[in-house]
């Protein structure tokens, strides 16, 4: 999504600088903002007016008591924000753990998403018989629809007859009883599980198109001097698509802090504290108590924090492309 | 990866310059997009009401049958003969039941809503405090034929008392004991009328696969409901006169206590329960001899047959209380009827629900939906099994409790159910739940209703 929109926002820009250069205004020079404009309009129209309006309800009392008629919804200032991020009480310390499983969640969906994508990718860079087999197998995830997928998992995932269970225990005779998945401490494995299944393929598409336009003849010279195929990759392959990695770690964090499909699906309506993901954990502060102006809140510093991550990130990877 | 094309391709003219304003920008498209996933979701927009044609009405039933698809069924015939009385046409949409709150809420705040509905009546006083329905006032009533034609359990849970109701009853519900005849009758039991004699006879009944109970004990609106009646039991509420939340009281955490342990201690439901999110899949076990008893409200019956059980397999008594405690055998559960305020038509939804609440609608419909009657002096036709509905009769009308009627009401169930549901999970994946711990989680539940109250 963050990729789409850098190619939208790129267009005011480059109309910018085309702009300082003119002198006499030529002829069509509408044309560009004409073609932009329906961009534009249908991004403040899906994008920027809901999410003023979100910022706007997390300063109000939204509860039921006003839903029926937002304009007479008292404003409370911050009040919203204070009962979110006070850790004492109940719903501050439920947002704050929320947030603890969210950040662990995300470092190993991610993590585990490139390197799964990584050694796919590498292993697929030579020409073989089959490889494009192999290819559609690996991208199947990411074809499917996704509820499709995340609802097998759930069948997958069931204690007494679902098919983990049943591959672990009565096939292989694994001792003990069969544990449940999805409620429970075990939830958290189960998110983590069906969300790299997920996303691995994107990481890996990515990847292997970053490794087409690595020439083959670094490789080869890289061999006649002897460095062997852990070297290569690590010199060649790994530096070589840093500017595919950077893009590719930055959306997939995005994608994986704010999931909220997977948890949805595999859980239903009440979710386990394990797999209490941040935008779930929000939905549900909002819809079960109808208290939307403080699921407003929860989803502004959300994006507050994300904002300043990601801000943080793509600087320093600048700063350090410039340095090098 | 177009990030980076984004730059390339823009450093040809003035490198310095634009290569920081790109890098500005990159950082700025990043930050918008992904302010847009975190926001958009929260997002909804105003809008009128959809339907505006005079002798239309828009109807969301809510799911009474085995399927949405029954639920058709069965109404479409009364709907067309209401338009053939009235002349008002009918466009029926039934909900199932994981989604019926959800697209009410949606309803309240975008005020594109059906001009008539139904709602669970344990929603009823917090629907009433969103303003988004039409109270029934002295001419409203008169419309649909009177007040004093429902009965009155029922009709008590229309609203916060004291106030003029939003909704009117339409099917009436309770729960049961369902026992099934031959599974007692080899193991020398009798049907219980004491807490005390149901826990030694669903030991009796456990052995193997087979449990003396099966609990839909993933289910928050279950859970919040015997929460609820086992408390009562005990005289305990969740509320207070003004309508603040009380639920760390001993009665309520020994209430809860003692629903638990029929996982924990008694070990008469299978651990696999704590998995069931809806009241059917608990029903499914006893209905197919894994589980000797369910607790059901008296609408199982369409279900259990469904599943190939006969009516005359199972028998139904009153959920029992403790010897020493209240004899609550039930809430007053139950569906009913409510007008949104901003329709258009409020008098083909007034005729509309004085239709659905006649005698001869009510007839029609108890059987199918295996309903308990609303109207006062009716009697049940929702079984033709004269004891069964000589049993749901009396504990609909002499064992029962309202739920609270409180505009956080809803927020009781969700909070406090959902917090059962871990318990049970807790206790289904081998750990245990001690009475301070049901206190805690309570205390959690209360401090939570509390701040969005």
């Amino acid at each position: 999504m963050s990729a789409s929109t850098a190619v939208k926002k790129s267009g005011p820009s480059a109309g910018a600088t085309a702009r300082r250069a003119r002198k006499p205004r030529r002829a069509g020079w509408w044309l560009p903002y004409a073609l932009l404009a329906p961009a534009v309009i249908f991004e403040l129209v899906i994008h920027i007016v809901p999410m003023i309006t979100g910022i706007w309800m997390s300063f109000l009392k939204l509860t039921k008591m006003y839903i029926s008629n937002w304009g007479n919804a008292p404003f409370i200032g911050t009040k919203n924000y204070q009962v979110a991020l006070d850790f004492n009480s109940a719903v501050g310390m439920g947002l704050l753990k929320s947030f603890g499983i969210t950040v662990a969640f995300t470092i190993l969906v991610v993590g585990l998403s490139w390197f799964l994508g990584m050694a796919a990718a590498v292993a697929l860079q030579k020409v073989f018989p089959g490889r494009a087999v192999f290819r559609t197998l690996f991208l199947i995830p990411y074809a499917l629809p996704m509820y499709a997928g995340v609802i097998a998992w759930k069948f997958i995932l069931q204690k007494d007859n679902g098919a983990l269970s049943h591959l672990l225990f009565d096939n292989l005779g694994l001792p003990g009883d069969k544990p449940f998945w999805l409620i429970g401490d075990n939830a958290f494995a189960a998110v983590v599980i069906v969300a790299i299944w997920r996303l691995w393929p994107f990481a890996f598409l990515m990847l292997m198109a970053g490794l087409q336009s690595v020439p083959t003849d670094i490789y080869e010279a890289a061999s006649v001097d002897g460095a062997k195929p852990l070297r290569q990759w690590w010199a060649i392959t790994l530096p070589l698509l840093r500017p595919v990695n950077m893009s590719l770690v930055l959306v997939m964090f995005l994608w994986t802090f704010n999931d909220f499909n997977t948890p949805f699906v595999l859980f239903g309506g009440s979710q386990p504290p394990a797999g209490d993901l941040i935008s779930f954990h929000i939905y549900n502060a909002s819809f079960l108590t109808w208290n939307f102006g403080s699921g407003a809140a929860m989803s502004v510093l959300l994006l507050l924090f994300l904002s300043v991550v990601s801000g943080i990130y793509v600087l320093l990877m600048n700063r350090r492309k410039d340095n090098a | 990866m177009l990030l980076r094309l984004v730059f390339r391709n823009s450093s040809h003219t003035d490198k310095e310059v634009t290569e920081v304003k790109i890098r500005t920008f990159a950082a700025a498209a990043a930050i918008a997009a992904l302010a847009i996933t975190a926001t958009g979701c929260s997002g909804g927009s105003g809008n009128e009401s959809s339907d505006s044609g005079g002798k239309t009405l828009t109807y969301w039933a809510s799911n009474q049958g085995t399927s949405l698809d029954n639920d058709k069924e069965v109404l479409t015939p009364q709907l067309e003969k209401f338009e053939k009385e009235t002349g008002i046409k009918v466009n029926l949409e039934v909900i199932g039941w994981n989604d019926l709150q959800t697209r009410i809420q949606t309803a309240v705040t975008s005020g594109q809503a059906p001009d008539v509905l139904n709602i669970g009546n344990t929603w009823a006083a917090s629907l009433q405090s969103t303003g988004a329905f039409m109270p029934f006032d002295e001419a409203a009533f008169t419309a649909i034929g009177g007040k004093d034609k429902f009965v009155k359990t029922a009709m008590d849970t229309g609203g916060v008392a004291g106030e003029d109701p939003t909704s009117v009853p339409l099917y009436g519900l309770a729960y049961g004991l369902y026992y099934n005849k031959a599974m007692f009758k080899d193991a020398g039991v009798t049907p219980p009328t004491t807490w005390e004699e149901m826990v030694a006879a669903a030991k009796k009944l456990t052995s193997g696969d087979v449990h003396g109970f099966s609990l839909a004990a993933g289910s928050y609106t279950e859970n919040s409901h015997f929460a609820f009646i086992n408390a009562a039991q005990n005289g305990a509420d969740f509320f207070d006169a003004d309508g603040k939340p009380t639920f760390t009281s001993d009665g309520i955490v020994d209430g809860i206590a003692r629903y638990l342990d029929l996982m924990q201690a008694d070990k008469v439901v299978a651990p696999g329960d704590a998995q069931y999110d809806n009241a059917t899949q608990a029903i499914n076990d006893f209905a197919t001899g894994k589980s000797a008893m369910v607790l059901s409200q008296n609408n199982a019956n369409s279900s259990i047959a469904s599943q190939g059980m006969a009516s005359d397999a199972f028998g139904v008594v009153a959920f029992p209380a403790p010897a020493a405690g209240k004899d609550i055998a039930t809430m007053v559960a139950g569906i009913n009827m409510s007008i949104f305020k901003n329709t258009k038509n409020k008098d083909s939804a007034l005729a509309f629900v004085k239709f659905m609440t006649s005698e001869d609608t009510q007839a029609a419909l108890d059987k199918p939906f295996a309903a308990l009657p609303v109207l006062a002096g009716v009697t049940p036709s929702f079984t033709d099994d004269a004891e069964l509905a000589k049993t749901f009769s009396d504990i609909y009308s002499n064992k029962s409790k309202p739920l609270p009627l409180v505009a956080a009401e809803d927020q009781f169930e969700s909070t406090v159910g959902k917090a059962m549901n871990q318990m049970f999970a807790t206790i289904a994946s081998g750990g245990t739940v001690s009475k301070a711990d049901i206190k805690s989680a309570l205390e959690t539940a209360q401090q939570a209703v509390e701040a969005a109250g």
